[in-house]
């Protein structure tokens, strides 16, 4: 019978991300619920070193694929070793990040394991034994609770920056084990030829812990200024609604909402942002929602846990500066 | 160059949810149905393969009839060719049920090119095309941005972000490739290109033509179960920040945020 929780781990250039943690930490969550072990998948090149911290965030049992190979994500490689690897072990539940790399990467092991698959979630639970995920549908216009018919492991990937990481405790301790697959040449199709780094160097928006969002009403791309001001303050990425980027103000990769990122940062700035349903769809599990808009009647401010009616082109550059007692 | 774009049928952003007694369906009375905008992204690129390397482009949809209408603007868009998969023994399928029936009938198909959307913008599950990649044994590149398929027609190479980077993909064909925002701007379809449309051949597909094992799809085929819909979790209402001035509204929403959210 399928036993034990896999939480598939993900790395990038040999360093683990911020999601293999919240992963590991769900994963450890459910491994008490269920009574069963917790085993972090690594798989990259040399990682055994930098896997091990991963006992302290809860896993019984650290699994490093290692091969010069895997030292870059590529479908084909990963999805041939972690299906090797399930099938060999069969854990009742594979954790994975809702991730680029995650998305992709669950996506076609679903397939090529032929099992029920639940993308992007926002929480888990154990019923009668079996794995419950929930998850936003209809771009968070519902929600939908899902389980799995005979069909392990019971595959489900978490929306970064969702699932909270457990405090790490040096005390713990894990196995740690050297996972057994073979890979041919002959199979890996795709190659990276190459990477281009993101010029604005700033935290990817679905990873960062805030956001400041600017929509049509920031009236230029020169004005996204006061935004990257307001934002350097607090540490924070800068966003863009449809409307900003359809102008050519911002880039397609700042682009919050339906057709753009699914974001959920601790605080989300909207301003001069309307709040229209496709806009709210990417951001709508933001912990907490700031609206700055100076239409008191905007549908934002009906999400927003503080609102702030007026013109952001005063409200921004006084709140930069109002914030800097604090830092 | 043959090049194949499995359409979804999906309801529109506008669309407001309403959830079917019983909670596990949505009414679905009301809806206006639309080409999955993702879907969009994979017409135009084909068919701006087409012009580049000759060919012809094939859409494929599944589902209940009204799909036919969103072949038809594929069509009028400038595709060659329609399949409509349809049988009531189909619908309420999951996502691998669904890959299933596409891969079966594709099979059958000559494809370089196979796009897909990202994800459904119904239940935003983005499992199809991976699902049906691998039912076919092709490569995958998911999140297209940019592609360039060499000269000779053998590979391409793809632009695909990731966070904070962009990954250039390279993959021989056959591949699938899914699509996002930023990789084109879809054409609209034009008055006499809806006219064209009229004529181009639909086929129509049924569970008889698909060979599969009738358990493999339909609710009973089902993998993942949908449970319970509810609407979205209420939000605590909300504070409107107080102040004579911006000046004050900024001092106040500061100290919130400092106070009381501690984010800051
Ligand atoms: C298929 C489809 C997909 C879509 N996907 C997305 C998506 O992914 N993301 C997305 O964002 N949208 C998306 N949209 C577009 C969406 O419907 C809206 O058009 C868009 O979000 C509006 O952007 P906005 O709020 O910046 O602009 P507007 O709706 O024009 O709002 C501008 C706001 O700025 C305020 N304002 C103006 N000046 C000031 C000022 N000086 N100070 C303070 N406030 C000011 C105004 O009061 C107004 O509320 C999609 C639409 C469709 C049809
Ligand atoms: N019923 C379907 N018919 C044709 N293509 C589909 C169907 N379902 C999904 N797809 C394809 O897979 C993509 C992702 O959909 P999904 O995996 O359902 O989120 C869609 O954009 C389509 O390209």
């Amino acid at each position: 019978m399928a036993q034990g929780v896999w939480a598939v781990t993900e790395q990038r250039d040999g360093n683990l991300r911020k999601i293999s943690y919240e992963l590991v930490s769900e994963g450890r969550r459910l491994a008490d619920k269920l009574g069963q072990k917790l085993t972090a998948v690594v798989i990259g090149s040399s990682m055994k070193e930098k896997a091990q911290e991963l006992a302290q965030y809860g896993a019984d049992r650290i699994m490093v694929a290692d091969d010069p190979r895997l030292g870059q994500y590529t479908t084909d490689a990963y999805v041939e070793v972690l299906g090797q690897l399930a099938k060999a072990e069969e854990p009742s539940v594979l954790l994975m990040g809702a991730s680029v790399q995650g998305k992709d990467f669950s996506a076609r092991l679903a397939g090529r394991l032929g099992v029920g698959m639940a993308q992007d979630c926002t929480a888990f639970d154990i019923e009668n034994g079996g794995l419950i995920a929930i998850r936003p549908i209809y771009a968070g216009k519902a929600y939908a609770r899902v389980g799995f018919e005979n069909s392990f492991p019971q595959m489900a990937t978490a929306r970064p920056n969702v699932m909270s990481v457990l405090a790490p405790d040096s005390g713990r301790s894990a196995e740690v084990v050297d996972a057994k697959f073979t890979l041919n040449d002959a199979e890996l199709k795709t190659k990276v030829a190459d990477t281009i780094q993101d010029a604005s160097g700033k935290v990817d928006l679905t990873e960062a812990d805030k956001i400041v969002s600017g929509g049509r009403g920031m009236k230029g791309p020169e004005n996204f200024k006061i935004l990257e001001d307001f934002a350097a303050v607090i540490g924070a990425s800068v966003g863009a609604s449809r409307s900003a980027v359809d102008a050519g103000w911002r880039p397609h990769r700042d682009q919050v909402g339906q057709t753009g990122k699914v974001v959920s940062p601790s605080l989300y700035v909207a301003c001069g942002i309307s709040g229209a349903i496709q806009h709210l769809a990417g951001m709508s599990t933001s912990k907490l929602i700031v609206a700055i808009n100076k239409d008191a009647e905007a549908p934002i401010f009906q999400k927003a846990d503080y609102g702030v009616v007026g013109d952001l082109f005063d409200i921004v550059p006084a709140l930069t500066e109002a914030v800097k007692k604090y830092m | 160059m043959k090049i194949i774009v499995c359409i979804k049928q999906v309801p529109d952003t506008e669309t407001q949810i309403k959830i079917a007694p019983g909670g596990e369906k949505i009414v679905t009375d009301d809806i206006k149905w639309v080409m999955n905008p993702y879907d969009e992204f994979g017409v135009e690129e084909a068919l701006r393969l087409k012009e580049k390397f000759g060919g012809d482009v094939t859409v494929v949809g599944l589902g209940p009839k009204r799909v036919t209408e969103s072949i038809r603007t594929a069509l009028a868009m400038g595709a060659d060719k329609g399949i409509l998969i349809s049988d009531s023994a189909l619908e309420g399928s999951d996502s691998l049920g669904a890959a299933k029936a596409l891969a079966s009938v594709i099979k059958g198909l000559q494809f370089d090119v196979i796009f897909a959307g990202q994800r459904g913008i119904d239940e935003d599950q983005g499992l199809v095309g991976a699902c049906l990649a691998d039912l076919l044994g092709i490569p995958q590149v998911s999140l297209a941005v940019k592609l360039e398929v060499a000269a000779d027609a053998k590979s391409v190479k793809v632009n695909r972000p990731v966070e904070g980077q962009t990954l250039v993909v390279e993959a021989q064909l056959p591949v699938l490739i899914t699509t996002q925002k930023g990789l084109n701007e879809p054409r609209y379809a034009s008055l006499p290109g809806i006219m064209k449309a009229k004529k181009k051949p639909l086929e129509e597909k049924t569970m008889k033509d698909l060979g599969l094992d009738p358990a493999a799809v339909g609710p009973n085929g089902r993998k993942l179960k949908i449970l319970k819909i509810t609407p979205p979790p209420a939000r605590a209402a909300g504070k409107i920040v107080q102040g004579e001035t911006p000046q004050e509204k900024a001092v106040e929403l500061a100290r919130l945020l400092h106070e009381e959210a501690k984010l800051i």
